[in-house]
């Protein structure tokens, strides 16, 4: 029995070729997920506790929200910090009174960075003290680059932030409820009273947020909660019969913390991004609360009709992940679906647990579309990536801002990642903006060939 | 610990870069973490670059905090070798590296015992230096270490050019409009007759730095890199250097001059004749750089008085405080810098020339301190853009820290005497446009707003105004509103005055003489 499940785990992945590489990419520092951390909950604060090195990488990645008045700002480590001549705690509270004095947060997050780690700043041991002391709740996420890639940022926040949500109380009682007595009867089943607590985590704009709320009710599934809300005070409540659902694909220590520190049931799901994902991910929610999904297909074919300018551009062509913030594997999966090849899936980390389903749907995606499956490269080394999309040639690289404009010198049509994550993508509605950005460069090419394609001398 | 979300320079390890990565085929390696890297983005996007900048890291992760980097630093290195064949690497510590103290100089050793190119340590640390003093040091270090090796090996060439040369020592990528600049300078020596022998960090190949010596001078542009390894030259090879910015008619001029002065030494022996650069430098003043001209006409006159804020690095501030001082006739209320390794530099360029000096790398006191100035234009950094942005005063952006905007294609030179016009229309367009506000303000604008909601910052609970002053308050120009009712109240708290009339607004406006 025990040999079939293995069997059957391995024949899942058969046609999934994982490979690992050096880890030489390029790709941002996790403490970027403050850009959109600080503006998604909105009574907050981040300190980030670094150095220089840090606070000029936000300063440069974040170009002009900076200018504006944000919600973050560096803690930034002098010389005396470093040699522990200046007490980390004395320090630390001086600048979180100052935040709370001129800024009044509900909630202060201190991101742990490099330089924390090696100097072992207890940050996760001062911060219960400090909260006392300053009043106002400090959450401590560890987003640093030794450790973690890009998005991974938000995962770190988002699993601390999980233990401050409060316990769920009805669980008991509404199970007993569902045991005891007769089912309702009549008008009162009504069925958004049916489906136990769902907490969907991952933090998304506003308005995707309740898009895909709205699409789960019409369903008649009812969200109860999202990790992050739009304010700290409005965290979800999570324990025991609380199921959780992840929107993003990078979430996976958020997952696990959910799983094994708040009990909740983790319902493991695609993710919804593009029509075929959100489609796969509602199934998904339905089929574990026992509903059955209404006009799912034909929504799901509209969207798709929908897309039908964009996708007679993209069929065809070929695309190459360099991997740099860990959607790439729910993208390819989604443009393989529209008919581009995709040659290979770079990608920083694969969580196979957490991304099973997603992954699954990969490997039926290219059968179901006749496609060969994509190398998917763990820890890419960027040098020989660029020596493989030199023989292969891809239509469209998928690609960090350091390699887009030489790629683009050479002839290689380049999208910049990192749009991704800010880009509103997920649900129905927004499958229409991937392919916008997607083709941007393809409809540039549409332009006409002026002749000069290659603008580097190859010597 | 300090809060702060902006910086004027950036670390240590972004101006070690900046200069390996100017050098052609010079690889720079950075010993960091996953993300550190941004100088690629920030080249390849803000220069346009079409090149891979060629700075890679050899990561540290876990693994390296565990058990320290081992052979990685030493088989990334010789891999790069291996793959792009450098004739040098520039092996860059970071703030992770600094904390670490790892042996860097042994990976060093190492890497270069097994490979035929070269391998060198930037010697900068984080905690001590910011990226303009990095670059500098990095330069110099890099000369050093080649005119050495030229010197065991006697390949050095010592024996002076036939005709005058220049290195013109400095220029890198990232740099403030330095790729216009450095075509400008060239123009300039060649008006003058002085070849240019070398150009360095930019463009500039390692195999050929055994021939600096060969020219007759060094050309420093800009103090914050490229004096160090000007200084070195001077004290061991005996070259003489200039390093007046050649930025606005008089200091180009004191430059060419200079120049002259080191060409003159050697003249009338290797010439057989005496230089002089007086006709050029008249020329080129009143005909090719329309600034002197400029700042004769209706134009510049209507600036007079006029109050600006100068910020930025040591060089671009001190000498825009001078031209808008001296060639303008411009008041400057405040001049300041982020450069504080080289106040005393600063200090005295710019003294006699504005009222104050300021010398900070907080960008709230730069903010302060042009709230309460009030100017009418900023002449600073993008940060100081932003400032005026919120408080609707006009800034012309003279000084990094740049934004994409600031990389033009067009030709914008800020040095010779190309510079000067180009100098000239940015202060002309800063303050008209501050003007034409003014002038929408004073013919029926669009100005309806109450006294109270105008003037934020300066209300004070102890003074009111009635209504007819008020009135007439609202009257005077938006654009310099803030300062008379400062200047009124001020007036009126010294008088013991509670209550303001339109007979204390004339009696202030009297006492001030404005």
């Amino acid at each position: 029995m025990n040999r079939e499940k293995n069997d059957m785990s391995m024949k899942r992945f058969e046609t999934l070729t994982f490979e690992c590489e050096t880890g030489n990419y390029h790709t941002f520092c996790p403490i970027s997920c403050v850009a959109w951390l600080y503006q998604k909950i909105e009574d907050s604060f981040f300190l980030v506790v670094g150095t220089k090195t840090c606070g000029y990488f936000l300063q440069n990645a974040l170009g002009v929200m900076i200018f504006a008045e944000p919600r973050y700002a560096m803690a930034e480590l002098e010389e005396g910090d470093i040699s522990a001549q200046l007490n980390d705690y004395g320090e630390l509270k001086r600048l979180c009174l100052q935040v709370v004095r001129d800024r009044g947060p509900s909630v202060i997050v201190w991101i742990g960075t490099c330089t924390t780690e090696i100097v072992k700043m207890d940050l996760e041991g001062m911060a219960p003290r400090m909260e006392t002391e300053v009043g106002v709740p400090i959450v401590v996420a560890r987003a640093n680059g030794l450790d973690y890639a890009f998005t991974q940022g938000e995962d770190t926040v988002l699993a601390a932030m999980a233990h401050r949500c409060a316990e769920h109380l009805g669980a008991d009682q509404a199970r007993r409820t569902r045991s005891s007595l007769p089912k309702p009867l009549g008008p009162q089943k009504t069925p958004e009273s049916t489906n136990p607590p769902l907490v969907l985590f991952g933090s998304l704009p506003s308005m995707v947020a309740s898009q895909l709320s709205s699409e789960l009710k019409r369903q008649s599934v009812r969200v109860s909660g999202w990790l992050p809300a739009q304010r700290y005070a409005d965290l979800p409540a999570l324990g025991t019969g609380v199921f959780v659902c992840g929107v993003n694909p990078f979430l996976s220590r958020t997952a696990t913390t959910l799983m094994r520190r708040r009990k909740c049931r983790l319902i493991g799901a695609p993710f919804p991004i593009g029509p075929d994902g959100t489609r796969a991910w509602i199934e998904k929610i339905c089929s574990v609360f026992g509903i059955q999904p209404q006009g799912l297909r034909d929504r799901e074919d509209l969207v798709w009709e929908s897309l039908k300018d964009y996708l007679s551009l993209v069929r065809g062509k070929s695309v190459f992940f360099m991997g740099d913030n860990l959607l790439e594997a729910s993208l390819a999966r989604f443009l393989m679906r529209c008919g581009m090849t995709v040659y290979e899936i770079g990608v920083p980390y694969m969580d196979k647990r957490y991304q099973a389903a997603e992954l699954a749907l990969l490997r039926e995606t290219s059968e179901h579309m006749c496609i060969p499956m994509p190398r998917i490269v763990e820890k890419p080394d960027n040098y020989d990536q660029l020596q493989r999309m030199r023989e292969l040639r891809p239509d469209l690289a998928i690609t960090g801002m350091a390699n887009a404009n030489p790629l683009e010198a050479r002839g290689i049509d380049t999208k910049w990642s990192v749009e991704f994550t800010f880009a509103q993508i997920h649900g129905f509605s927004n499958a229409r903006d991937i392919l916008q950005l997607i083709t941007r460069s393809l409809r540039r090419s549409n332009m006409g060939d002026l002749g000069w394609t290659d603008m580097v001398n190859v010597v | 610990m300090k809060l702060a979300h902006r910086m004027h320079a950036g670390p240590a390890h972004i101006g070690t870069p900046r200069v390996a990565s100017s050098f052609k085929n010079v690889h720079a390696i950075m010993h960091a973490p996953l993300g550190d890297d941004y100088f690629n983005v920030m080249r390849s996007m803000l220069e346009r670059d079409r090149e891979f900048t060629p700075v890679a890291a050899s990561i540290v992760d876990r693994h390296v905090l565990a058990r320290g980097s081992q052979d990685k630093v030493v088989d990334n290195t010789t891999r790069k070798g291996r793959e792009e064949r450098p004739d040098l690497i520039v092996l860059t510590p970071t703030c992770t590296s600094s904390i670490l103290q790892e042996d860097l100089q042994n990976f060093v050793r190492r890497a270069s015992t097994t490979s035929d190119f070269d391998v060198i340590l930037a010697d900068v640390n984080h905690y001590r230096v910011d990226e303009l003093r990095a670059a500098d040091r990095t330069l110099e270090q890099v000369v050093r270490y080649y005119l050495k090796k030229a010197h065991g090996r006697e390949t050095l060439g010592r024996s002076l050019a036939k005709i005058p040369t220049a290195n013109i020592i400095g220029t890198s990528t990232l740099g403030f409009h330095n790729q216009h600049d450095c075509r400008e300078l060239k123009r300039l020596l060649r008006g003058i007759g002085i070849g240019v022998n070398q150009v360095i960090p930019e463009g500039g190949l390692v195999g050929d730095l055994n021939n600096l010596p060969r020219a007759w001078f060094n050309l420093v542009p800009y103090r914050e890199v490229g004096l160090m390894t000007a200084v070195y030259l001077d004290e061991e090879y005996g070259m003489p250097y200039v390093s007046t910015t050649p930025m606005g008619i008089l200091d180009t001029a004191d430059c060419i001059r200079q120049m002259q002065e080191c060409v003159g030494k050697w003249a009338p022996v290797l010439l057989h004749r005496e230089v002089n650069y007086e006709p050029f430098i008249d020329q080129q003043t009143r005909f090719v750089s329309q600034a002197a001209w400029f700042s004769r006409s209706i134009d510049c006159q209507n600036l007079t008085g006029k109050r600006a804020v100068v910020f930025g690095d040591a060089t671009h501030a001190a000498a825009m405080t001078k031209i808008l001082a001296r060639e303008m006739g411009i008041h400057v209320c405040c001049a300041g810098t982020y450069c504080g390794h080289d106040v005393g530099w600063f200090t005295e360029r710019v003294s006699g020339f504005c009222d104050e000096i300021l010398v900070t790398d907080d960008h709230t006191e730069v903010g302060d301190m042009i709230a309460r100035a009030e100017p009418t234009a900023i002449f600073g950094t993008q940060m100081e853009r932003h400032v005026g942005k919120r408080l609707d005063i006009p800034c012309g952006v003279i000084s990094s820290p740049v934004h994409i905007q600031n990389f033009p294609l067009g030709y914008r030179p800020w040095l010779g005497y190309e510079g000067t016009n180009q100098i000239a229309d940015l202060v002309y367009n800063s303050f008209t446009l501050g003007m034409e506000d003014h002038l929408l303000d004073l013919f029926g604008g669009h100005d309806t707003e109450a006294v109270g909601e105008m003037t934020h910052a300066l209300t004070d609970k102890e003074l009111s105004w009635d209504t007819e002053s008020q009135l007439e308050l609202s009257k005077i120009p938006k654009f310099v509103r803030g300062k008379i009712k400062a200047k009124t109240e001020k007036f009126a708290r010294h008088n013991g005055i509670g209550k303001i009339t339109v007979g204390v607004m004339y009696a202030a406006k009297e006492n001030f003489g404005a």
